[in-house]
């Protein structure tokens, strides 16, 4: 039996020359395939005799595995090869701009409705609604505003007909959630807030023919005009997220309140004025069958857009409501 | 309401400087919304007398003038004033004096030696213009500071009084509650009764008692209302912002900003017969004062003498019956008519007077006779004449009912605590007198007070005498319970989230809009009409957010923007019945997306946005709400919308919204060179959710078939999709279209549908036949319903 091991050296040249699976494939029939030189040699082996077929068998053999391992090894090498050019070519610049979509965003004024709604919520007030064009009974009447009072001429009205307006204060939600609340059987604690749109006749550089309030009621057993200012300078600290924030409240006049205050807030040394106050006014209890001997509360009314003003460093109350999208994308 | 300071403290001893005064009036509730000084600070000017003027050796204009300034010495000083001559007293600035914006030192002018600087009231600050020096009154004191002769150190305050505090409309009034704030004394000058000097009076009838419950009048016969008012009255008056008109109106006028008390002089010789007080007859009409005539009301309240009505009650004199310089005599009337009388009444004829402000808010009822005693004795003094006999109708005052003030109330209510000596001290001050039993004050307000009458009233004059500024923030204590939070119902922030999360930016815009939007976009017959709106173009209120929107969008390409994606979420207003007398408002949120869909970018190409996409934007708003109501889109028109691209959205069959494209027409319009999308959807309706119900996960495999039939190409995929809901097959999972294919090898006016079929059984693994079965139904079903044919 002739010795075969010379075909190691041969076969790993021969497949080393191999610069790709298909002639690596070539290469390994001429040693493995079905005529191949060590696949003859195996078949030759039936024609030894049985004592000289196991020494030669194992001689082959010895000869097979090793071509066969240059084989893996070369086969490995060629497919690392290939896969790093693959991954070559799949290279990409990570530093190009994402695929990129519109970017939207909120409007100032309900980003500030969205924090006060979240901060009284947190103290457990929930939100109430009424509608904008309002009657003139649940705008002043009701609010212990009689026709002919002095009182209406504080507020500039629209008016849509004799007996509706557009609503010139978020108060009247008061009367209305207080009633409703009487109708369900609910009883106090009451505690809302009620933001939304108002309307007053004024348009100038300070003024807007429409624009937010937030209404805030708290009717209780045990109500007092100092839980008042506790609760608004609460909420002053932690809407501008600053302890030193104090409320200054200065006598005022509202019919539906009494006592009843201005509210002034300390900023940057001086006062700034951002809404009106009261204890609710027995008339306006009695209006929604509320037993003020037994209950008391207090409402407020805040100015969204000051309070956005003021925490966002907005000058010109006009932007609110120009819908220039070069301001409005600031507060995305 | 505005007045002099130095009036002020004349009637009340404070010893607060300017600016703690202000404060205090301030915080005690009388807002002082303005205080200026007089004059701007100056120094070194006295009154000064020309003695002698001689012209200027080198220049003509120029005169060299000796001038008396109250040393031993005249002084010399060089003057170019056309008006400087021998005689004048006017205010002479000395070398040292610092006026605004000039200091004074020893000159020569044009070779002469100069001291000093005789004064226009311009260089004084005093006006804007001057023409010439400032002339004084030729027996003014030479050499007094001219800040002393003409009171410059003084202010002029501006109240802010809210519509409670009537008593505060004089300065009586003011000084008196500066007394109580401050716990200073007033020094008010007693007013003695005028006693008569003939027995001269007319005839006075108050027919309306109720609404005129005290009327006084008075003849004054043989003045003189030639002589000119006084200086100090015409200063006093002037501070006040009011004119000197005559010496007559002005003594009339003082005595209202004195004592609250408006009145009224007519020119007795210009009346005739008795002086009446009753509401207007029908058809009576009267010359007012500033010549307007006004057509007379029934529930005007006017002074009549024989030949009808002479004065608006309280609110304005007539022209045939005004004083004037030549007036002889005068019938002064004082009176007290009732606020709710009033009210009103002079907004109705567009006005405002001195008189009607006081009277509509209340007038110290207890004034009127001692103010009419005050007006004389001023008339008397400045003009001569003599004071006929008082004409008095009294009739019901109101009264004054004792209020109650329990100390437990006001401690609770102010939640801060309180003594029976302090309130009691407090009360004092105010000048109420009370009684005190058992804690409980029972208090009388005074007549000039119309704002106490409850228990609150009292509350807050303790509470702001205190001072608010002494009351603590307190956070209050209360129960503590949670707020209910219904998860069947989502928050509005969800929407707006999601028109963010898809490239919206949310707009804020007014609820009034041009009618033309509502007539002509919106095709709404009857909008709802301001009727004083701000402005023409903004005098509707708006039914829907669209107008706003391409508003919006048009203001922003003008600022070079190319593409826009907007949202607004706010309210609609519409009729509620054919009447008019009711309304609704529907929330909506409201979306218009043009130009490109994506910002430009090296990514993706960049095209515009098409109904789809829009579409997939009102999809993720009615996630909610698809999974709790069947929803559809439905071809529709719009006036607003292009017919061929509109779709009417509907919940469960009920309208609920729109999506199109804006219409050519309207494109064309706003100039927009590019396609616009809008949608908008009644936010309450989409708001409603499922509360999630867990069903059993089946662990057996889904099968899935393709299936590609052919249907007639107006058919809506939405209606195949429904039959095949509604037919509730067995086994069937979900069908999806995955290709729409019209062309070759599909007959004309025909389209080819690829569904993809997914089927399940949750007992047992689904079967090549059960699948069969179910495919042969699915295409019966569409063959019957939808007129399908399978595709070869």
């Amino acid at each position: 039996m002739t010795d075969l091991s010379h075909l190691i050296p041969q076969a790993q040249s021969d497949f080393a020359a191999s610069a790709n699976m298909n002639e690596l494939e070539i290469a390994k029939a001429k040693y493995l395939g079905k005529t191949g030189l060590l696949t003859d040699a195996l078949k030759a082996l039936g024609k030894l005799s049985n004592e000289e077929r196991p020494a030669a068998g194992a001689a082959i053999n010895v000869v097979k595995q090793a071509v066969e391992s240059a084989l893996t090894s070369r086969r490995e090498a060629l497919l690392n090869a290939e896969q790093a050019k693959q991954l070559a070519q799949e290279s990409i610049d990570v530093s190009l701009p994402a695929r990129a979509q519109s970017t939207g965003g909120l409007h100032p004024v309900t980003l500030t409705l969205q924090r006060i709604e979240q901060l009284f919520h947190s103290i457990g007030f929930e939100v109430a609604t009424g509608p904008e064009i309002e009657t003139d009974f649940y705008n002043f009447t009701a609010l212990n505003i009689p026709e002919d009072h002095p009182a209406r001429a504080m507020h500039d009205t629209f008016y849509i007909d004799e007996a509706n307006v557009l609503r010139t204060h978020t108060s009247p939600v008061q009367i209305r959630y207080m009633e409703n609340a009487l109708k369900t059987h609910k009883t106090p604690p009451l505690k809302i807030i009620a933001p939304g749109r108002v309307y007053r006749v004024d348009s100038d550089a300070t003024h807007s023919p429409m624009f937010h309030q937030v209404e805030g009621l708290w009717v209780d057993e045990d109500i007092s005009f100092a839980n008042l200012k506790g609760v608004v300078q609460d909420f002053l600290q932690k809407f501008f997220e600053r302890d030193d924030l104090t409320v200054r409240f200065r006598p005022s006049f509202f019919p539906f309140t009494e006592p009843s205050a201005e509210m002034d807030m300390s900023w940057n040394g001086g006062w700034l004025e951002i809404g009106g106050c009261g204890m609710v006014h027995p008339e306006v209890f009695k209006h929604v069958n509320i037993d003020s001997e037994k209950y008391r509360g207090f409402a407020f009314g805040l100015g969204v857009e000051r309070l956005t003003m003021l925490r966002y460093g907005v000058n010109d109350l006009r932007h609110f409501f120009n819908n220039d999208l070069r301001f409005l994308s600031q507060f995305k | 309401m505005q007045f002099s300071e130095n009036w002020l403290r004349s009637l009340v001893g404070t010893d607060l400087d300017s600016q703690a005064l202000s404060h205090a009036l301030t915080m005690a509730g009388l807002e002082v919304e303005d205080m200026q000084s007089v004059a701007a600070p100056f120094t070194k000017v006295v009154v000064a007398k020309i003695v002698s003027v001689e012209k200027h050796p080198d220049a003509d204009r120029l005169q060299v003038c000796s001038v008396d300034v109250g040393l031993a010495q005249p002084i010399q000083i060089v003057c170019g004033a056309a008006n400087a001559r021998t005689g004048l007293v006017a205010p002479c600035a000395l070398v040292g004096a610092q006026l605004p914006g000039i200091d004074i030192k020893q000159a020569k002018v044009r070779g002469v030696e100069s001291f000093g600087m005789m004064c226009s009231s311009k260089e004084l600050g005093l006006t804007a213009e001057a023409t010439g020096l400032l002339e004084l009154d030729s027996l003014a004191p030479v050499g007094q500071d001219i800040r002393q002769y003409l009171d410059l150190d003084d202010h002029l305050l501006t109240l802010k009084l809210t519509p409670n505090r009537s008593d505060c409309l004089s300065l009586t009034g003011i000084a008196r509650d500066v007394a109580a704030i401050t716990g200073a004394a007033t020094c008010f000058e007693e007013i003695k009764s005028e006693p008569s000097d003939t027995a001269d009076s007319l005839n006075v009838l108050v027919s309306e008692q109720p609404a005129c419950p005290r009327y006084c009048g008075r003849l004054i016969t043989g003045v003189n209302a030639k002589v000119s008012t006084p200086a100090w009255m015409v200063k006093r008056l002037e501070r006040s912002g009011l004119r000197s008109i005559n010496v007559l109106v002005d003594v009339t006028n003082y005595v209202l900003l004195a004592l609250g008390q408006p009145m009224h002089a007519f020119d007795a010789n210009k009346l005739s017969g008795d002086i009446t007080v009753r509401f207007a007859q029908k058809n009576e009409s009267l010359r007012l004062l500033n010549e307007q005539e006004v057509s007379l009301k029934s529930d005007d309240l006017v002074i009549a003498d024989g030949s009808g009505a002479i004065a608006l009650a309280g609110i304005m004199g007539g022209q045939s019956t005004s004083v004037d310089e030549a007036s002889t005599a005068v019938f002064l009337e004082s009176a007290y008519f009732t606020p709710t009388v009033i009210a009103g009444k002079a907004r109705r004829l567009g006005l405002s007077t001195d008189s009607s402000y006081r009277f509509e808010r209340g007038v110290d009822f207890a004034n009127t006779r001692l103010a009419l005693e005050y007006a004389t004795q001023l008339i008397k003094q400045l003009c001569g004449g003599k004071a006929g006999e008082v004409s008095e109708c009294l009739g019901e005052l109101p009264s004054r009912r004792p209020v109650k003030l329990r100390l437990s109330r006001l401690i609770s209510v102010l939640g801060i605590p309180f003594s029976e000596d302090k309130v009691a001290q407090l009360l004092t001050q105010l000048g109420f007198t009370y009684s005190l039993e058992q804690s409980v004050f029972t208090v009388v307000p005074p007549s000039y007070r119309f704002d106490i009458n409850i228990e609150e009233d009292l509350i807050e004059e303790i509470a702001r005498l205190h001072g608010y500024d002494h009351i603590p923030a307190k956070a209050p204590v209360a129960r503590l319970s949670m707020l209910e939070a219904p998860e069947a119902r989502a928050h509005q922030a969800i929407l707006r989230d999601r028109m963010v999360a898809a490239g919206y930016q949310e707009l804020v815009n007014y609820s009034f809009v041009d009618e033309a939007w509502e007539t002509d976009l919106l095709a709404n017959p009857r909008p709802i009409k301001l009727k004083n709106p701000i402005a023409s173009n903004l005098s509707v209120m708006r039914s829907s957010l669209w107008g706003g929107l391409l508003d919006s969008l048009v203001y922003n390409l003008n600022r070079k923007q190319d593409r826009a994606m907007l949202f607004e979420l706010g309210a609609s207003y519409h009729y509620a019945t054919a009447q008019q007398t009711s309304f609704t408002e529907t929330t909506r949120i409201a979306g218009l997306a043009y130009g490109s869909a994506k910002p430009e970018q090296w990514a993706v190409a960049a095209d515009d946005v098409d109904f789809f996409e829009i579409k997939a934007h009102v999809d993720a708003l009615l996630s909610d709400a698809s999974a709790l109501l069947p929803l559809s889109y439905e071809k529709a028109e719009h006036s607003a919308l292009h017919p061929g691209q509109t779709a009417r959205i509907l919940q469960d069959g009920k309208p609920i919204g729109w999506l199109g494209k804006l219409h050519p027409k309207w494109q064309q319009h706003y100039n927009l060179n590019k396609s616009t999308f809008l949608f908008e959807l009644d936010v309450d309706a989409i708001l409603n959710r499922r509360i999630p119900a867990y069903q059993d996960v089946s662990k057996l495999l889904p099968v899935r078939r393709d299936l590609a039939v052919v249907v007639d190409e107006s058919m809506p995929v939405s209606a195949i999709m429904a039959a095949i809901k509604k037919a509730a097959i067995p086994m069937l999972m979900d069908v999806a279209l995955f290709d729409i294919y019209q062309g070759q090898g599909v007959a004309e006016n025909k389209k080819s549908l690829a569904l993809s079929v997914l089927m399940h059984d949750t007992q047992k693994t689904l079967t090549d036949s059960d699948a069969d079965a179910v495919m042969a139904y699915l295409l019966k079903l569409l063959q019957n319903e939808c007129n399908a044919t399978l595709r070869n």
